[in-house]
């Protein structure tokens, strides 16, 4: 062996766990949800979230070659998520123009400017979504009807939180809302297609249950309790939990690592918090959906959240056996 | 047009009498000071190294006002021209600093001391010091990861990518002693710059005895004795098998140099001698 | 449902090639080299010089200090020298070159295999048989074990623990030691019940080796006061701390030793090594060290010398591999990589670890994605990612805080970190960094 030897500190081995395999494992989360959208809206879906990821990844790699002067790494998964999840939050007849603007803002602002994977404070996707829901209020509140006969046009209709406060009579079923048939944006049809995926998350270890489970618990909790009171479909739980964007919020916008508390303690509080706020927004706010704001006001709250928690410690608990 | 007005008038208002009440508070809860700190620390060159000791250029001058005499009390960064600044603000005479400079106290580049294994970790001296010797057969030398690089904040040392081992900037060096605290290996040190930048030192830190250092570096230190045996100005110790020239006794005699079979000597900004023989080659290290 | 630990843990795979091979001698080479440090504390002072002649057993360092050990010769012949050698600290330590002549042991020890139960000495007199044996604990720490075996005044043991669990991959010297000395091994729990006059004891093995829960089980009928009990494989396992959570749920304080929660803990090898030297009067001057890796021919457990250097080990298992990449002594999360093979067996040298190249080279690390997978896996409780940005800008109060000194060095945060972030050298960084201004703190204050 005429190598020389290698010499470094411990630990000798590795995992094999990579960025890559963590944000891929959460695309791959993200195909059930695809795939409903698929079958509701047909080619725009496609169209849409392909452009998307398009965008996202091209501004990423001009960005970081050309003005930040440094090597792009757009094939880590992390701005194809972005793309994805900024597709499903979308109607799916947004003008592509506003789509690319939206992708820039996600992209540029505010994950570059920031520093990059692992530096940026905000969601990118969320962000990327508001910006777009402030500056294009008419595209973005213009939800197609779900268009299962085939035929594309431009029928449109509420979406169920649109009808939440002012028609109740015309809220789908529960069944429709579960599996996935009701007018809304890409990703938020089906709550079964997206508790697939977040099973999937948890199996591979890509995410852990606290921050879904928190922010689902809080809103059932939230709103049961008024519901006992007020047993109208405004104030029901089930519909809370499987209408709008909560659970495409829960699952895969608010468990971002980059973006979420680090503790356990944190996770739950952080979710307990976008939970609160969705509840309120959606209940007493001038906005039906109240999901993407509560996470971006969270997002604000984790470098907090992360001061003032810490993980369990070793000997805290010193219990005689 | 009337809104206007009103507009302008309410702000004006508004603005004159916050700015009133911040003046008035500013007055009442001023801290007294001595105002020849604020003078000193103006003439002082602000790069807050910690070089004269205190922590931040402000701790300096206050130390300087309150002080009787300017003994003892030198700023690196600023030098001579700074400290007469100074002693004219305080009606003090400034003391006459020596000029010193970081050296650093290792010829052990790749060529002279060849790599043994491949290290693998961060590239951190004190990562790398704590792990293992390093990746040469000499464990007291240089590691070359730039822990001194790093720690420098007037970009006057620098890691050379050929040789692996540090290079002082002469004209950049302050001599606040960063580098020397950032080497776990306490290989630089601060010596006297000289007259004309001249200085002599030993540049080699290795322990071992003789035959051991000489095997994993050329121009190890062995320990014979012979440059102390030359000096007349007793300015050469040997400790633990290294020789070691003494800042305040060496006289820049240079007979030291060419006596030593390692070339372990080095010999900074004189000029080339007359009877050249191949040994002193080793001498001229460029500024 | 099996016990272990409560907080983090991970699960490396456990690749125990070489638990079936049964423990293989060594021929002893022409020249050892006995490095004078291979414990805790104070570098022995040697008795010999160059020229005195030894047998197997002969004292030839000697205590220095209260924590410290005795050092013998491994081998029979003539001092050659007193000179340094690279150990596997990296650097190069005093160390007795003895040239090899024939293998005679000191009349005193009993070389004879039989068992022998009985032990009528008195708790002193245990620990001085202990101390004047040099032993030292085997799993890896170098603890010597007389200091570790004297509570400090006040403190009243209640349990003995063993530590059979080897949660390092790759490593089985302790699995075979487990198996082939069974009975020797229980003779040896009772002597250190006997000495920390304790009348329990639990015997940890993890639920890899099987046949070790198997055999102990059997053996412990015989033995009241000393039950066995089998734990989930989790790494880090075999820490003091958490085998400790594990087998009894009692959790040592931030800062505190075993004892503070009325427990001593010991490996099985250096139980093993207690009976031999208490029995039999035979000092620690062998260990056996497990040769193993992708591509060693054949991995094996070898009964070694102390003082042989690696490279005759490496040799006996089939010659070092041309895709060597790294060489480590002990196991792959804790142990050291050697610079080179001339390194010389010691008391705490439990395996030789042999990685391919390819798998020998860490990858570039990238920014920290906050994924918090470093925060769940670590065992103590600890944000690794934090500690390693404090040590970075040097917030020593910041990593003081957040507890840098419960850092048990395990490794399982660097382990699992996606973005490659070297974790565990910072913190080792900035945990020596604080230790030193808390001692500072100590002596101004």
């Amino acid at each position: 062996m005429e190598n020389k030897l290698v010499v470094s500190p411990s630990p000798h081995i590795h995992s094999g766990d990579t960025i890559e395999k963590n944000m891929y494992g959460v695309l791959i989360a993200l195909v059930p949800a695809f795939l409903v959208a698929l079958y509701v809206f047909r080619l725009d879906a496609l169209i849409i979230t392909a452009l998307a990821v398009l965008f996202c990844v091209g501004f990423e790699y001009l960005i970081v070659k050309y003005i930040m002067k440094k090597t792009p790494t757009v094939l880590d998964g992390s701005a194809i998520i972005t793309g994805v999840l900024l597709a499903f939050n979308v109607p799916s007849n947004l003008p592509i123009w506003i789509l690319a603007l939206g992708c820039l803002f996600a992209i540029g602002v505010v994950k570059l400017s920031f520093g990059g994977l692992g530096n940026n404070i905000f969601n990118p996707a969320i962000a990327g979504r508001i910006f777009l829901l402030i500056s294009f209020p008419a595209q973005m509140t213009v939800w197609p009807a779900p268009d299962i006969a085939g035929t594309v046009d431009a029928v449109t209709s509420a979406t169920v939180l649109g009808n939440l406060k002012s028609n109740p009579e015309l809220l789908p079923s529960l069944q429709t809302m579960f599996f996935g048939t009701e007018a809304g944006s890409i990703g938020e049809m089906s709550a079964l297609a997206l508790l697939l995926g977040l099973g999937w998350l948890l199996w591979k270890k890509v995410i852990t249950w606290h921050i879904p489970v928190s922010i689902m618990a809080t809103v059932a909790i939230f709103t049961g309790i008024i519901y006992i009171f007020n047993p109208i479909p405004l104030y029901n739980p089930l519909i809370h939990l499987f209408s709008g964007g909560l659970m495409l919020g829960a699952v895969f916008m608010a468990t971002d690592y980059v973006t979420s508390p680090m503790t356990r303690k944190g996770m739950l509080i952080y979710g307990a918090g976008i939970g609160f706020i969705t509840v309120a927004i959606r209940l007493w706010g001038a906005y039906p959906e109240g999901v993407s704001f509560a996470i971006l006001l969270m997002n604000a709250f984790t470098p907090l959240i992360n001061n003032y928690t810490t993980p369990k410690r070793f000997g805290e608990v010193v219990k005689h056996g | 047009m009337s809104v206007l007005l009103t507009a302008v008038v309410t702000l004006g208002v508004i603005g004159a009498g916050s700015a009133a009440i911040l003046y008035l508070i500013g007055q009442k809860f001023k801290v007294e000071e001595d105002p020849r700190i604020q003078e000193v620390q103006d003439a002082l060159p602000a790069a807050n190294c910690g070089g004269c000791g205190f922590p931040g250029c402000a701790s300096f001058a206050s130390a300087c006002v309150k002080a009787d005499t300017l003994e003892g009390l030198n700023c690196p960064v600023g030098g001579q021209s700074t400290m007469d600044k100074v002693a004219e603000i305080l009606g003090q005479t400034a003391p006459v600093a020596v000029k010193k400079i970081a050296v650093v106290r290792c010829s052990g580049t790749c060529e002279h001391r060849p790599r043994t294994n491949l290290y693998d970790g961060v590239s951190n001296c004190t990562i790398a010091a704590a792990l293992y010797g390093g990746d040469t057969g000499c464990s007291f030398g240089c590691l070359g990861l730039g822990d001194c690089e790093e720690s420098c904040t007037f970009d006057a040392i620098h890691i050379n990518p050929e040789t692996m081992l540090p290079e002082v900037v002469e004209d950049k060096c302050t001599a606040c002693g960063a580098c020397v605290k950032a080497c776990p290996k306490d290989i630089i040190e601060l010596r006297k710059q000289g007259p004309k930048s001249r200085r002599i030192y030993v540049s080699c830190v290795n322990e071992e005895k003789g035959g051991v250092a000489r095997k994993s570096c050329e121009v190890a230190c062995i320990g014979c004795s012979k440059c102390q045996q030359v000096c007349p100005f007793e300015a050469i110790t040997i400790e633990n098998n290294l020789a070691y020239i003494i800042d305040d006794k060496c006289r820049l005699c240079r007979k030291c140099v060419p006596v030593c079979p390692t070339n372990s000597i080095l010999e900074l900004n004189f000029p080339p001698r007359k009877d050249k023989s191949p040994k002193e080659e080793a001498a001229t290290v460029d500024a | 449902m099996l016990k272990t630990f409560r907080i983090g843990g991970i699960h490396p795979k456990e690749q125990k090639v070489s638990a079936g091979n049964a423990i293989q001698p060594i021929a002893i080479p022409n020249q050892v080299i006995i490095p004078l440090g291979q414990h805790i504390g104070a570098p022995c002072q040697p008795v010999v010089k160059k020229g005195d002649t030894v047998k197997v057993g002969t004292l030839i360092g000697k205590i220095v200090g209260f924590v410290s050990a005795n050092i013998h010769s491994s081998v029979s012949g003539t001092v050659l020298k007193l000179d340094k050698v690279i150990d596997a600290s990296g650097y190069r330590r005093d160390a007795i070159f003895i040239k090899v002549e024939g293998d005679e042991w000191e009349e005193s020890i009993d070389r004879s295999s039989d068992l022998k139960k009985e032990c009528n000495l008195s708790s002193r007199e245990i620990l001085d048989k202990i101390a004047a044996a040099g032993i030292v604990g085997m799993g890896g720490a170098t603890f010597p074990t007389h200091v570790k075996l004297t509570p400090p005044p006040g403190s009243k043991p209640e349990i003995l623990i063993i530590n059979g669990v080897e949660c390092e991959p790759w490593l089985t010297s302790d699995h075979r030691v487990m198996m082939e000395k069974t009975e020797e091994i229980m003779v040896g729990i009772t002597i250190v019940m006997k000495a920390l006059n304790v009348d329990k004891a639990i015997i940890g093995i993890e639920n890899n080796k099987k046949d070790a829960i198997e055999k102990f089980g059997k053996c412990a009928e015989a033995y009241p006061g000393i039950s066995v009990e089998a734990l989930k494989v989790q790494y880090p396992q075999g820490g003091e701390k958490q085998l400790i959570d594990a087998l009894i749920g009692r959790q040592v304080p931030s800062g505190a030793l075993p004892i503070s929660v009325g427990v001593v803990v010991q490996n099985v090898g250096t139980v093993l090594a207690i009976y031999e030297a208490v029995q039999k009067n035979k000092p620690l001057i062998e260990r056996v060290v497990t040769v193993t890796g992708k591509d060693i021919k054949q991995p094996c457990n070898i009964l070694s010398r102390v003082g042989i250097p690696v490279a005759n080990l490496i040799n006996a298992a089939g010659g070092l591999p041309e895709t060597t990449g790294k060489i480590v002594s002990g196991g792959p999360m804790m142990g050291k990589a050697l610079a080179s093979t001339d390194v010389p067996v010691t008391k705490g040298t439990s395996g030789i670890l042999v990685i391919p190249t390819l798998e020998a080279k860490r990858k570039a690390m990238k920014d920290c994605i906050r994924c918090a997978k470093c925060v769940s896996v670590c065992p103590m409780g600890l944000n690794p990612t934090l500690l390693m940005n404090l040590t970075e800008f040097e917030v020593w109060d910041g990593a003081e805080k957040h507890r840098i000194t419960d850092c048990i060095e395990c490794g399982s945060c660097s382990y699992t970190c996606p973005a490659d972030r070297p974790l565990l050298d910072y913190i080792r960084l900035g945990k020596g960094r604080v230790n030193t201004i808390i001692r500072n703190r100590k002596t101004n204050a």
